[in-house]
C-alpha cells in the first residue's frame, strides 16, 4: 500500500490502486530535542569511565596480574568444564522430568495429578541448598539399595556410598529441584496452545502421542524456551552450591580453594566471574538460535487464530489467481 | 441390507447433555451416501454439538449414532456396548474429515506440511514422495498449488480454510463435516470456500454442513435440517423448506437471515 493518492488528510481511504497521481510531499518536521537525555547519557558514561580507571589503577586488591595468571590455569579450566557438565546434565534431566510432571498435572486422573502436585510442593518449597545436603547424606539414610520382594531377603544389594559418586548426587540434586520449576514452565507452554489445535489433530485421527509431539509441543516451545533459557543460566550459577553435597571440583569451590592458598580471594572471584559470564554468553547465543527455529510460521507476536484482519495486506485474493484453479468452472461472487 | 444401502450417517434418538444442560434432544436423521445435508439454526441450537458427536469429539449421552454402519465411539457385542479404546476411536476418525470455523491449521507448518501430516504419520509404508505428490494434488484441487510453501499466517482466511479442506481430504475420508466453515471469513472471501465445497459435493462426497449460507444450502444441499433448542424442527428439500417453511420457529429464523 505504498501508493497513497494525494488527497486532503481525513478523506475516506481510497480503493486500492486508485493512486496513480503524484505521491504526496514527505513531511519535513524539525526534530523534537531531548536535552535531558543527553545530560543523563554523559553522566552515566562519566561514572562508568571513572569506575574503570579507578579499578585499573587505584585498587591493588583487584590484583589484575593475578587474575591473568589464573584465568587459564588448568585447574580453573577443568573446574569450568565440571560446572558446564553439572549444568547440562541436570538441565537435560530437569527438562525431561518437567515435561512428564507437566503432563501429569494436566492428567484427568486425580491420583496422577496429586502426585505431580505433591512433587512440586516438596521440591519448590524447600531450599535447593538443603536438598543438596540431603542428597549428600543419602548414603547415611539409605545404606544399601536392595532389589527383591519387599520384606523378604533381597536378591541383590548395592552399597549406596559406592554406587553414587558426589558428582552424580550433585546432578540428581540439582535436576530434581529444577524439574519442579520446569514443570510449571512446560505446563504454561502447553496451556498457551489454542485448544483448536488439539481438536484439529484429533479430528484427523492422530493419537495422543502424535498430537503432543507433532502439534502441541512444537508450538508450546515458543512459550517454553525463553523462561527455560533463564533457568539454564540460573542453573549455571546454582551449581556453585553443590559444595553442599559435597562436590568440590566446580568453578566457584575450586577457585575459592585456590584463593585459600594464595590468600588473594578477590582475583579468584574475578576469575570465576569471568568464566561464568563467558559461559552465560555462549548459552545466550544458543537460546537465540533455538528461539528462531521454533518461531517458524509465526510473527514476533503469537498471532491469534482469527485471521480476518491481516488478510488483505498479505494475500488478498488476486483476481487472476482463482478461476483456473478452483475446479468448478464458474465462480461468481459466491453462493447466493 | 448391503453396504451400498447402509446410510453413511444414522442418528437414532441421539441426545447429549453437558451436566444438567441438555443440548441435543432425541435427534433422528439419516444421511445417504453422496448426499449433502445442511444443518441450519440459531446459535445454541445444538447443530455444532451434533456435528462434533459424529466424529466423537463429543460423546453421545443417549441414543445410537453410527457412521457407515458402525457405532461412533462404541463397540457393540451382543447387547452390551463397550467404550472404544482411544486408539480405535482415532482410527474411526480417519474416515471422517472435519473443517472448523476457525480453520485450526497448524501454524508451525507450511500449507503442504499441514496436508501431509496425517498421511505421513498414519499411512505407514507409503513413500514420502508419494504423500507429498498427493498433498500437492489436493492443494491444486482447492486452487492453492502456488501457495504450498506458505505458512498459514501468510495466507488469507479463505486460503487458510481451503488448505484446511485439503488437509481434511488427505486421509481420503468417506464423510466430510463442515462446522460453519465460512463464518470467520470476510464476506469477500466466503465465495472461494463455498466454491471448493460445491466442487466437492459434485464429486460425490457425502457432506454435513453447519452453515448460515442459505444460498449455498439452496443450491447444493439435498436435505436441509432446521434445528432449534436441541431438536430437529423441520427438514426436507432445501428449496421447499426455505420458500415454504411449515413451522413458526423456522419462519421466524428464516425471516431474519434471508
Amino acid at each position: 500500500m505504498s501508493d497513497m493518492p494525494s488527497r486532503p488528510a481525513g478523506s475516506e481511504t481510497p480503493p486500492a490502486g486508485a493512486g496513480a497521481e503524484t505521491p504526496p510531499e514527505a513531511i519535513k518536521a524539525i526534530k523534537l530535542r531531548h536535552p535531558w537525555r543527553m545530560v543523563l547519557a554523559i553522566v552515566l558514561a562519566a561514572i562508568a569511565v571513572l569506575f574503570i580507571i579507578d579499578a585499573a589503577v587505584n585498587r591493588p586488591v583487584y590484583n589484575w596480574p593475578e587474575v591473568g595468571k589464573y584465568l587459564f590455569d588448568v585447574r580453573v579450566i577443568e573446574a569450568a568444564g565440571y560446572t558446564l557438565q553439572l549444568t547440562i546434565y541436570s538441565m537435560v534431566i530437569a527438562i525431561l522430568l518437567g515435561v512428564v510432571l507437566a503432563v501429569m498435572r494436566l492428567s484427568p486422573n486425580p491420583v496422577v495429578k496429586s502426585v505431580a502436585w505433591a512433587y512440586l510442593w516438596l521440591f519448590r518449597g524447600t531450599p535447593v541448598y538443603v536438598q543438596l545436603v540431603f542428597w549428600g547424606l543419602i548414603g547415611v539414610i539409605y545404606k544399601t539399595i536392595d532389589v527383591g520382594i519387599p520384606f523378604t531377603e533381597p536378591w541383590v544389594s548395592f552399597d549406596t556410598g559406592e554406587l553414587f559418586s558426589y558428582f552424580f548426587l550433585a546432578v540428581i540434586g540439582l535436576a530434581l529441584n529444577e524439574a519442579a520449576y520446569m514443570a510449571e514452565i512446560v505446563r504454561a507452554g502447553l496451556l498457551a496452545v489454542d485448544k483448536g489445535q488439539d481438536e484439529a489433530a484429533t479430528a484427523l485421527g492422530l493419537g495422543w502421542w502424535h498430537t503432543m509431539s507433532r502439534v502441541i509441543l512444537p508450538q508450546a516451545m515458543r512459550v517454553i524456551i525463553p523462561p527455560t533459557g533463564n533457568e539454564v543460566i540460573s542453573m549455571l550459577k546454582t551449581t556453585s552450591l553443590v559444595t553442599a553435597v559435597p562436590f568440590s571440583l566446580e568453578l566457584f569451590t575450586r577457585t575459592s580453594d585456590i584463593a585459600a592458598k594464595t590468600y588473594q580471594p578477590v582475583p579468584m572471584l574475578i576469575v570465576a566471574s569471568i568464566w561464568y559470564l563467558a559461559i552465560t554468553s555462549i548459552l545466550m547465543v544458543g537460546q537465540y538460535y533455538l528461539e528462531k527455529h521454533f518461531a517458524k510460521g509465526v510473527d514476533q507476536r503469537p498471532a491469534p487464530q482469527r485471521p480476518t484482519v491481516a488478510t488483505s495486506a498479505t494475500a488478498a485474493v488476486e483476481p487472476g489467481e482463482l478461476p483456473g484453479a478452483v475446479p468448478p468452472s464458474n465462480r461468481p461472487g459466491g453462493g447466493a | 441390507m448391503n453396504a451400498a444401502e447402509t446410510p453413511m450417517v444414522k442418528a437414532e434418538a441421539v441426545s447429549k447433555a453437558f451436566g444438567s444442560n441438555t443440548v441435543l434432544r432425541s435427534i433422528s436423521l439419516e444421511v445417504k451416501r453422496g448426499e449433502v445435508l445442511c444443518l441450519v439454526g440459531p446459535s445454541g441450537s445444538g447443530k455444532s454439538t451434533f456435528l462434533r458427536c459424529i466424529n466423537h469429539l463429543e460423546t453421545v449421552s443417549a441414543g445410537r449414532l453410527s457412521v457407515d454402519g458402525s457405532l461412533v465411539g462404541y463397540r457393540q457385542h451382543g447387547d452390551k456396548i463397550y467404550e472404544l479404546h482411544p486408539k480405535d476411536a482415532a482410527k474411526q476418525r480417519r474416515d471422517i474429515g472435519m473443517v472448523f470455523q476457525r480453520f485450526n491449521l497448524f501454524p508451525h507448518m507450511t500449507a503442504v506440511e499441514n496436508v501431509m501430516l496425517a498421511p505421513t504419520l498414519l499411512k505407514k509404508g507409503q513413500p514420502k514422495g508419494q504423500v507429498k505428490a498427493r498433498a500437492l494434488e489436493l492443494l491444486a484441487r482447492v486452487g492453492l498449488a502456488d501457495r504450498s510453501d506458505y505458512y498459514p499466517s501468510q495466507l488469507s482466511g479463505g486460503q487458510q480454510q481451503r488448505v484446511a479442506i485439503a488437509r481434511a481430504l488427505a486421509m481420503e475420508p468417506k464423510l466430510m463435516l463442515f462446522d460453519e466453515p465460512t463464518s470467520a471469513l470476510d464476506p469477500e472471501l466466503v465465495g472461494e470456500v463455498l466454491e471448493v465445497m460445491k466442487g466437492l459435493a459434485k464429486s460425490g462426497m457425502t457432506m454435513i454442513v453447519v452453515t448460515h449460507e442459505m444460498g449455498f444450502a439452496r443450491e447444493v444441499a439435498d436435505t436441509l435440517v432446521f434445528m432449534d433448542g436441541g431438536v430437529v424442527v423441520e427438514s426436507g428439500d432445501p428449496r421447499e423448506v426455505l420458500s415454504n417453511p411449515q413451522h413458526q420457529r423456522t419462519r421466524a429464523f428464516l425471516s431474519k437471515v434471508l
